[in-house]
């Protein structure tokens, strides 16, 4: 706030600066013409007032031009006519003369000069004349002091300025009321975040002028996100721990059976038994990073331009299911024709992956996967020849797979759910259904058009 | 005249001072008359010594430390002096103070003079200073005089429209018995003329009244007053009211004319050369102070309205503005002095 009226005011200084010198100018010239015409009348009143007389100029000097110049009270006068070589006729000797002669139709020339060491403002005006007994030119030089002119451009100026510093005042006071209530919402947003509760991260009020609403909304969305993490890293870690409970449990209980165990077969069986556990806590903990991976990035990675063939073919190319299960044909399905969506490669790879892995460890080969283009939607889909899990497993969908898993000890749940959470981190569906006998698991997104590559 | 102990002045009394400037001066006074020629203050006015004398004087004992040296000149000549103090070829009064104010005017102009301001000059309203560097310290009505024995009341001229029909009498009792200035000879002369020609048509009628009735352009007031209380003039036109003043008023009536009358402020000025300001300042505000103003009041160098018969319109104070310049201008002072000489050579011819 304080910065922000330095600004304004530093910007009516500026201002005031450029108006006063503006006016100082103003002022100046409103004097300099109005005198000058002073002395252009007096000059031209004088230079009326020659008459020739017996082959001379005569002046027969009017009170009425030394009237016009006492307007301007308190200045000295100095006046000189002069014939066309420059001899006094009459008035002061010290009379200045222009250094260019008069010119222009008016034959008048003005000029600055001193008188008697003061700055002083003259005007020469060329009078001819044409008479039997006088031919020529006569000059009538009139000049006078400063003081009238100087006050008078002060006057102007002194006007002027204040005129301007009322308008600056009510400026000032006018943009500090202004940015007082252009920042209150800020201070109030100020005040409500540092009142906060820490846990605390509903969206605020943007009840604030649009230039301040717009930071509101980017914080709400800021804070929207980041209770999303904060809720998902929560999760995550309660579902680990819960998760992790029964496996950790049995490992140790099959230890401790294979270290009770006196027979060498015995002691070997339950070593198998652990050695089972271990590898299935392994695939656990790898889907369950695999999970953690796909909500970083689907709140974190701008979605861009992915084409599911890409992410099928990468799974059939990493030959993942070639180790975990040689025994089971996998096929691909894809056209000729790009299927873009708007999304985060890596995530899909993921939920691609991982349905595949489910389709492979509890599916009857043969095992397809393929994407299809319907209308408007991009299907990816893992297809195989079973019937798919019971149908209250499927209507368990979008609940807690991951509670379901941990209680069965596998993993196949939390697969699943990283699939329906990455299908809903780009605005697409997650489904399983029967199609021509075979249990089929599709991510359905919205298409783009593939003609912008 | 010498009641206050002048010293009329002899070229062998003052060494070094030139032929011209001793020959300008009319009387020099000190005050007090011991320290005439100690250094001290140097006045320069135009007005007689035993007018200002006594407010001089009230003005030394008031300020034991300062001594006057009291010039009087003619105006014309002074005018010249200051002039030369002004560049620098003559010493330099402290004060200049002449009833010639359009010289005065001229001499301010040329940048002559050295401003001050005080409560007292501040005081004075804008038509009685100048640039704060000139200041009009009386006011002095120009008035006509006639005697009181020679002249039969019923004539006695209220108007210049009365003087004029006195003058255009058939019979012989006025030829040759009407003075007035001689403006070549007086700067007072010449300015009480000059401003009648600018404020109103009678003076062309008056300058050829004075052409038929023989007038007499003389100089200095005291010659004139003088004149016309010894019955050798019976009426004289433009006399400064003030030295009329001080005749006694058996021998002499005094006349405001009721068309118009001018008032003379005799103006002061510091010369920008003066080598004792201060004093001179200090003498300035004593002038312009209360007590000063009610000295010269006694003197009658201030007539203000009270007890006068003439109407507001009728004082016509001369301004202290440069207008006065005009008056100064070689060419319309030699048209004026023309026009003023072909009234006064028919006089001459006429005799």
């Amino acid at each position: 706030m304080g910065r922000v009226m330095l600004g304004v005011l530093a910007l009516l200084a500026a201002g005031g600066i450029i108006v006063a010198l503006a006016s100082l100018a103003y002022g100046k010239q409103a004097a300099r013409q109005s005198f000058d015409r002073l002395l252009l009348g007096a000059a031209q009143d004088i230079a009326e007032s020659i008459k020739i007389t017996d082959g001379a100029p005569i002046v027969d000097l009017p009170v009425s031009a030394f009237s016009l110049l006492s307007l301007a009270v308190d200045d000295r006068i100095s006046y000189a006519v002069r014939d066309a070589k420059g001899a006094l006729l009459t008035g002061y000797q010290e009379a200045p003369t222009p250094t260019t002669p008069p010119q222009g139709p008016q034959s008048i020339v003005l000029f600055d000069a001193a008188l008697q060491g003061e700055d002083a403002r003259f005007v020469t005006k060329a009078q001819r004349f044409a008479e039997r007994d006088y031919a020529g030119i006569v000059y009538v030089t009139v000049g006078q002091t400063l003081r009238a002119r100087n006050a008078l451009a002060f006057e102007l100026t002194k006007t002027a300025l204040i005129g301007m510093s009322i308008a600056g005042l009510v400026l000032i006071a006018s943009a500090y009321f202004v940015i007082r209530s252009a920042m209150r919402p800020l201070e109030d947003i100020a005040t409500d975040l540092s009142t906060r509760d820490p846990y605390d991260l509903t969206p605020m009020s943007t009840k604030a002028p649009s230039e301040v609403a717009v930071i509101v909304t980017a914080m709400n969305q800021f804070m929207r996100r980041l209770d999303r993490q904060v809720g998902a890293m929560r999760n995550l870690i309660s579902d680990t721990a819960h998760q992790l409970r029964t496996p950790v449990a049995a490992i140790r209980a099959h230890a401790e059976n294979a270290s009770d165990e006196t027979s060498p077969a015995q002691q070997q069986q339950s070593l198998e038994k652990l050695l089972k556990r271990t590898r299935s806590l392994g695939g656990l903990l790898d889907q369950m990073l695999s999970r953690a991976l796909v909500i970083h990035r689907t709140d974190n990675a701008p979605p861009e331009r992915v084409d599911l063939r890409d992410i099928a073919l990468h799974v059939i190319e990493t030959k993942d299911h070639d180790v975990l299960s040689p025994d089971i044909t996998v096929e691909l399905v894809i056209g000729d024709d790009p299927v873009c969506v708007l999304a985060d490669e890596i995530s899909l790879r993921e939920a691609a992956k991982n349905m595949l892995n489910n389709a492979l460890r509890h599916g009857q080969s043969p095992v397809r996967i393929g994407v299809t283009q319907v209308d408007a939607s991009a299907q990816l889909w893992v297809a195989d020849a079973g019937d798919g899990p019971p149908i209250e497993v499927q209507r368990r969908i979008g609940a807690n797979f991951e509670r379901f898993a941990a209680s069965k000890g596998n993993s196949a749940g939390l697969g699943l759910s990283i699939v329906s959470a990455v299908a809903e981190a780009f605005q697409g569906r997650f489904y399983m259904d029967c199609v021509d006998d075979t249990f089929r698991v599709t991510i359905d997104l919205p298409v783009i058009g593939a003609d912008h590559d | 005249m010498t009641r206050f102990g002048i010293h009329l002045l002899s070229l062998a009394v003052v060494a070094g001072l030139s032929l011209t400037e001793v020959a300008a001066q009319e009387a020099i006074v000190g005050i007090p008359p011991e320290s005439l020629n100690s250094r001290n203050m140097t006045i320069r006015s135009t007005t007689d010594i035993d007018i200002l004398l006594p407010i001089l004087e009230v003005f030394v004992a008031t300020n034991p430390t300062i001594s006057l040296r009291y010039e009087q000149w003619g105006s014309n000549a002074l005018y010249a002096n200051s002039l030369a103090a002004c560049s620098g070829d003559a010493t330099s009064a402290d004060v200049v103070f002449s009833s010639g104010v359009h010289q005065m005017i001229d001499l301010v102009n040329r940048a002559c003079a050295s401003p001050y301001l005080s409560a007292e000059t501040a005081a004075l309203p804008p038509s009685r200073r100048w640039r704060d560097e000139l200041w009009g310290i009386t006011k002095e009505p120009a008035v006509i005089i006639y005697n009181t024995e020679l002249v039969p009341e019923a004539d006695a001229p209220r108007t210049r429209f009365q003087l004029l029909d006195l003058m255009r009498r058939p019979n012989a009792m006025y030829q040759g018995k009407i003075a007035t200035y001689d403006i070549e000879a007086s700067g007072l002369g010449y300015l009480f003329a000059f401003m009648d020609s600018l404020e109103a048509t009678t003076f062309g009628a008056l300058l050829e009244g004075f052409a038929r009735t023989g007038a007499v352009a003389t100089c200095c007031s005291s010659e004139i007053i003088k004149g016309v209380a010894k019955g050798e003039y019976l009426i004289a036109y433009n006399v400064l009211g003030s030295y009329a003043g001080g005749v006694s008023s058996d021998e002499i009536g005094i006349i405001q004319p009721e068309d118009y009358t001018l008032f003379l402020s005799r103006s002061f000025m510091v010369p920008k050369g003066a080598a004792r300001k201060t004093e001179a300042r200090l003498l300035l505000d004593f002038l312009l102070s209360a007590q000063g103003q009610y000295l010269l009041r006694a003197e009658g160098l201030v007539s203000d309205g009270i007890n006068s018969p003439l109407s507001e319109s009728a004082r016509r104070p001369i301004p202290i503005e440069p207008t006065l310049l005009v008056a100064s201008d070689q060419h319309r002072r030699s048209l004026f002095i023309d026009l003023w000489r072909s009234a006064f050579a028919r006089t001459a011819n006429s005799e």
